[in-house]
């Protein structure tokens, strides 16, 4: 096939596996995250927050609290500009209204979920902040709530807001309700499709809210001027996210703004928002001082993230010889306290792994009195995932069928288009599931009580603005900045790509990831776009410094750029009858002052020409007959990763991800009381995998390259997450012989299954 | 946490004094329990009486053939004693499966035992070990049972400046060993979802001659449950004994619904746990028979 | 209220500081001496970012209290490595890309050296259930655990050349 042969075979550096640049100061304890930041004069915020799950803020009295010794600042919603609804984030992100987001940030008139904010304040110390938060005094007027998914979308549920006016559907209603949204995408002919099936499938499955789980608690440090210029210091997926959201939330200018991204303990979607940035510059602002905060673990459940509970109801039409014929699936997604859900991503995803000729899935966004969701690892593809996949399983059984063949007959294939109207290319899901059905795993026999589950994921990846500087020093080494977050190792790629396409060694090259002042904009570090378009622009940048190199040399031998070869960091001279000694990088930079001035580039582009990337994971478990105590005995992940720059980083993706995924699965979720308050906001009772729950994760690297990218690179991060749900929901299905179509899987769940009846 | 006095006292006296002076006063040993506690707000104490720095808190030693641990003494070195994993194993494997290694190296069974939680790890093997807490306090000591520590969940029985001092241990016959285990859905780092704790004396021909069988989270406390203990007593673990267990643990067990487990399947588990942990000690004994 | 004054061995070197009695010691390391290796992700003994060593045990220091550490050894991240020499458990951590984010690095590293002084040939299994503590949320252990392992056996090396 066209698409495999590699685009650049002879890398030099390009899918070695060397130590990131940043890794030193990692394993010795001085990498600077946000909480680890300080400044002379510093103040100790911290946030006052709603106990009820919805309530009216009759009135916030903050005097008590400012009279108290050490109180710098006192804030509210009063203190935030009331933004207009058209204001949105960088790039017209309508999803990203302001004005929901300075109202989640600081609750504005009512409080929509327990753990909403409702004030804060700034001290000299973090004991007179704590002290302080109990002497404001807020009167609420607290009204019934709903957390549940299904129940807020009944007509006479508890409204969250007057002005909510389902948008989306051919008419508008009238009546004011929980639902903010619907979506649709469709094909076909479905009623045709779902006649001409021999077999129709229909299920309803569902998931519980989950949390990215990062382990760095939000932090930042903020300290604005008397003339109004800011700097903040903080922990994100996205400086130029905080400054944009930041200055639209308290009403400044970008300019005047300065975000410092420091090192980011963890994110998966969850730092692409912010939550206290906005408070600790209007604290700073008031005090006149710096002003950080830190979050507790506590509030980090309570009030930021998680992912929304979901109800997906699945309906599949096949022919006997497996044919997926037709496929209907409506999916409900919660939002939290304000709109926003990525139910969108879920009726663009649920299907897109196969090529289902008759087809429609329908998405409704639904608002909860619970915390606004933020983004996480694929957001909304890992529920969709968790219900098709889940039903394809229940349908190879009926068919008598292997679940791998089923998905190989309906694998969508190159040249095909997605449900969602892009045209697939350079796509490797076919060869991605042989990587699995090649594997020793696939065939290995199965003891008692064991299962084995098959479940296939898919991800779009993304593009999309990136700002780049490369810069070549006097003594031939390289600085690169580029200005998105490094979550997982893209300083390391960063400098490979470069490294590569000027032919220095990696240890040459040094990435920084810059402040929002030193480098151009650049979107968030998400949607698994950085290695993809930070490396378009920072080969583009390279090639130019090529070029620009070749001229400098010509300049100094006094030859055209085109008379001068450039290779492995030395530039030779071609022009006939010359025998000139070859100039090495550092040689020609050094003369740069004289011979063209400073050798920088950069680079600034909005990528295009993503390809999507798929993920097929293979899961074995044993379930304890008597406790229903789940083990993952054994656990494969093959990925088409396009090309992996890194390959242990690459790896590192798919296996944090697949346990991400198998936590979900498996015991992660949000327990709400009657009041609506979380009951289980601490990682003891929140229960995500640790080291003794898990096996090695076995990774497969197919390449499949995207040739838009000089490299090849496609983009890793998030699909390793949508696969695993129905990989351990079908294995645990395939132990116990009976479906479970909640999630999580926990014990007390699958033994209820496996007693009744 | 808002602000309070912190004292490490040397002696059992001043440490009664200073725990004495108010309600508010609280004891420091491991911390585990405390710490977080102070932190979420939950407790907030005038005084915090550190009892470590008291000779003879920290540290296990062996007295008329049975232990007795200071109450200042972490799990982790209760399993590093090798004379007292080799007479209570089911004991130090309650104690071990506290948290994790770091809390280890703090966590106290007598912390884990006052702060009276029915899911406390260490208790029901302590309990049916027959262990006894030596309590100090302002009248002096006494000795008492250590179920009777415990009143209900977060509540245990010791008055205004008491404080356990020493958990003890009996001497072991030979035949004699213990078990716990304990239900999870993670498979460390939780609390138990149901706990068991067996402790048998087996003679030389594995008859069962003396059983004990307690439960953790089925009940406000950890249960003793005596008809468990009595239809394995005579038996050499046959079906017919552990079926008779089984439903004595059944009858005994009075769980609630949370968010760890639903009260059904406490129930369901509770007996599942009891027969595993008693096979377990009923080798171990065999094996010291 | 008055500071408590506390006089301990950090990394080796005598350190004397002030600080309130309700202070965390993870809190007094990081605010008092600067040392914020150790980090905070739960303060609740749940995740293990601020594992150090107390008189050769490991703990969380985020469930000490600052004035429990008078008189006391205290071992920290910062003092793994030699000057600029790294200990093997650092270089292995580097050379598997054990690390994504590195938040909970400084941790893990403290808890898995303390393991391979007690058990310098672990099993996968022992390793595992040594580091439950130690919540890491990028890498799903894999590579942590084969970075101990081969560290392990690096020591083991080192141990029977001396």
């Amino acid at each position: 096939m066209n698409d495999m042969k590699p685009i650049k075979p002879d890398f030099k550096i390009v899918g070695t596996r060397p130590v990131r640049p940043d890794g030193v100061d990692k394993v010795t304890g001085k990498a600077a995250y946000a909480a680890d930041m300080a400044m002379p004069g510093m103040l100790h915020g911290r946030i006052k927050r709603s106990p009820h799950a919805h309530a009216r803020i009759v009135s916030i009295d903050t005097r008590k609290a400012l009279a108290l010794k050490g109180v710098k600042a006192v804030i509210t919603a009063e203190d935030f500009p009331e933004l207009d609804p058209s204001i949105v984030a960088a790039g017209g992100e309508a999803h990203h209204n302001m004005a929901n987001y300075s109202a989640n940030c600081m609750a504005r008139g009512k409080a929509l979920y327990e753990g909403h904010a409702v004030a804060a304040v700034a001290a000299t110390s973090p004991s007179i902040a704590r002290q302080a938060l109990e002497l404001i005094e807020v009167v609420y007027e607290p009204m019934p709530h709903v957390t549940d998914l299904l129940e807020a979308m009944k007509p006479d549920a508890p409204l969250l807001h007057d002005n909510m006016f389902t948008q989306g559907l051919p008419e508008t209603p009238t009546k004011a309700s929980n639902i903010a949204k619907f979506f649709k995408q469709e094909r076909g002919n479905l009623e045709e499709g779902f006649a001409s099936a021999d077999l129709v499938f229909e299920q309803r499955y569902t998931t519980q809210p989950v949390h990215q789980g990062y382990i760095e608690p939000h932090a930042c440090v903020a300290s604005v001027s008397a003339d109004g210029q800011a700097m903040v210091w903080c922990s994100s997926q996205g400086q130029f996210m905080v400054r944009d959201f930041s200055a639209k939330i308290v009403g400044m200018n970008q300019a005047d703004l300065r975000v410092v991204p420091a090192e980011i303990g963890g994110g998966f979607g969850g730092k692409t928002v912010v939550y206290l940035e906005p408070l600790a510059i209007v604290l700073s602002r008031k005090a006149g001082r710096p002003v950080k905060i830190v979050m507790s673990r506590d509030e980090v459940f309570r009030a930021t993230g998680p992912t929304s509970a979901s109800v997906m109801d699945v309906k599949i039409g096949v022919m006997k010889d497996g044919r997926i014929v037709a496929g209907d699936v409506d999916c409900k997604f919660q939002a939290g306290g304000f709109t926003g859900s990525p139910v969108m991503a879920a009726t663009m995803t649920a299907l897109a792994s196969y090529d289902v000729p008759h087809c429609r899935v329908t998405g409704w966004d639904i608002v909860t009195n619970t915390p606004k969701v933020a983004a996480y690892r694929a957001p909304a593809a890992p529920n969709a995932a968790f219900a098709v996949e889940s039903a394809l399983d229940e349908i190879a059984r009926e068919l008598g069928m292997d679940p791998m063949t089923l998905r190989e007959i309906n694998a969508v294939r190159n040249g095909m288009t997605a449900i969602y109207g892009a045209p697939l290319q350079h796509i490797g899901l076919v060869e991605t599931l042989d990587a699995i059905k090649q594997h020793p795993h696939y065939e290995a026999p199965l003891g008692p009580n064991q299962g084995r589950g098959l479940a296939v994921g898919f991800w779009f990846n993304g593009g999309g603005e990136s700002s780049v500087t490369v810069s070549i020093n006097p003594d031939g080494t390289v600085s690169v900045a580029t200005g998105t977050p490094d979550i997982g190792g893209s300083r390391a790629s960063s400098a490979m790509m470069v490294a590569e396409a000027l032919g220095v060694p990696y240890e040459k090259v040094r990435p920084i990831v810059a402040d929002t002042a030193s480098v151009g904009f650049n979107e968030i570090t998400g949607g698994s776009r950085v290695t993809f378009s930070n490396g378009l622009a920072l080969v583009r940048a390279s090639e130019q410094l090529v070029d620009e190199i070749r001229l400098r040399a010509g300049l100094i031998w006094d030859v055209p750029a085109d008379q001068v070869a450039y290779a492995d960091g030395i530039a030779t001279c071609l022009a006939p009858d010359r025998a000139e000694t070859p100039l090495l990088l550092g040689e020609i930079a050094d003369k740069a002052a004289h011979f063209g001035g400073p050798l920088s580039k950069e680079v600034a582009l909005n990528a295009d020409g993503v390809a999507p990337c798929f993920g097929v994971h293979l899961c074995d478990v044993e379930v304890d007959p008597d406790t229903g105590n789940v083990t993952v005995l054994r656990y494969t992940a093959a990925q088409d990763v396009g090309r992996a720059i890194h390959p242990s980083y690459v790896e590192g993706q798919i296996q944090g991800g697949a346990a991400q995924g198998i936590g979900w699965a498996l015991n992660e979720e949000y327990v709400f009381n009657a009041k609506g308050q979380m009951e289980n906001s601490g990682f003891l009772d929140y229960r995500m995998p640790i080291a003794s729950d898990l096996p090695m994760i076995d990774t497969i690297m197919v390449e499949v390259p995207n040739p838009v990218h000089p490299y090849g690179v496609k983009g890793v991060g998030e699909v390793p997450i949508v696969p695993p749900l129905a990989a351990v929901a079908n294995a645990v299905r395939d132990a116990i012989g009976k479906r479970i179509c909640d999630l999580p899987l926990s014990p007390t769940r699958i033994h209820a299954a496996m007693t009744a009846g | 946490m808002t602000g309070f006095q912190y004292s490490a006292p040397v002696s059992v006296e001043e440490a009664v004094a200073l725990l004495a002076v108010d309600g508010k006063a609280r004891l420091l040993a491991g911390g585990t329990d405390l710490m977080v506690q102070m932190r979420s707000g939950r407790v907030a104490p005038s005084q915090v009486v550190d009892i470590k720095r008291i000779p003879g808190a920290i540290g296990i030693r062996q007295e008329n053939g049975g232990f007795v641990i200071g109450a200042g003494t972490s799990c982790a070195a209760l399993g590093e004693h090798a004379a007292l994993c080799a007479a209570w194993p089911g004991v130090v494997e309650g104690a071990n499966l506290i948290g994790s290694t770091q809390v280890q190296g703090r966590a106290t069974m007598a912390g884990n035992l006052c702060n009276a939680s029915p899911a406390a790890d260490s208790v029901p093997a302590l309990v049916a070990a027959g262990a006894r807490c030596l309590v100090v306090g302002p009248q002096g000591q006494r000795e008492i049972a250590v179920q009777d520590i415990p009143v209900t969940p977060g509540r245990n029985s010791l008055a205004p400046g008491e404080f356990v001092l020493e958990l003890r241990l009996p001497a072991r016959p030979a035949g004699a060993s213990d078990a716990y285990l304990r239900a999870i859905p993670r498979t460390e780092m939780d609390i138990a979802v149901v706990g068991a704790g067996v402790n048998l004396v087996v003679a030389p021909d594995g008859t069962i001659i003396e059983a004990h069988v307690a439960l953790g989270a089925v009940a406000p406390t950890v249960l003793l449950v005596k008809d468990a203990g009595a239809a394995l007593v005579g038996s050499k673990l046959d079906d017919a004994a552990l079926q008779r267990m089984e439903q004595a643990v059944s009858a005994a067990c009075k769980p609630i619904s949370d968010k760890r487990g639903t009260a059904e399947y406490r129930k369901s588990i509770a007996a599942v746990l009891a027969r595993r942990t008693a096979k377990i000690a009923y080798q171990r004994a065999g094996e010291r028979s | 209220m008055s500071k408590v004054y506390v006089s301990s061995v950090v990394n080796g070197d005598p350190v004397e500081f002030l600080c309130d009695a309700d202070t965390s010691l993870l809190d007094a390391l990081r605010d008092e001496l600067g040392l914020t290796g150790a980090k905070e992700g739960c303060g609740t003994g749940d995740c293990g970012a601020c594992s150090i060593m107390l008189d050769g045990r490991l703990v969380c220091s985020c469930l000490v209290l600052g004035p429990e550490a008078e008189g006391r050894q205290i071992d920290t991240i910062e003092g793994m490595a030699e000057g600029s020499e790294l200990h093997p458990l650092q270089r292995q951590f580097l050379e598997h890309a054990a690390l994504q984010c590195g938040f909970c690095t400084p941790g893990l590293l403290v808890a898995s050296k303390a393991l391979l002084e007690r058990n310098p040939d672990p099993s996968e299994t022992e390793i595992r259930f040594w580091l439950a503590g130690n919540l890491c949320r990028c890498t799903g252990y894999d590579k942590i655990i084969r970075a101990v392992q081969d560290a392990a056996a690096e020591l083991r090396q080192e141990r029977s050349v001396a």
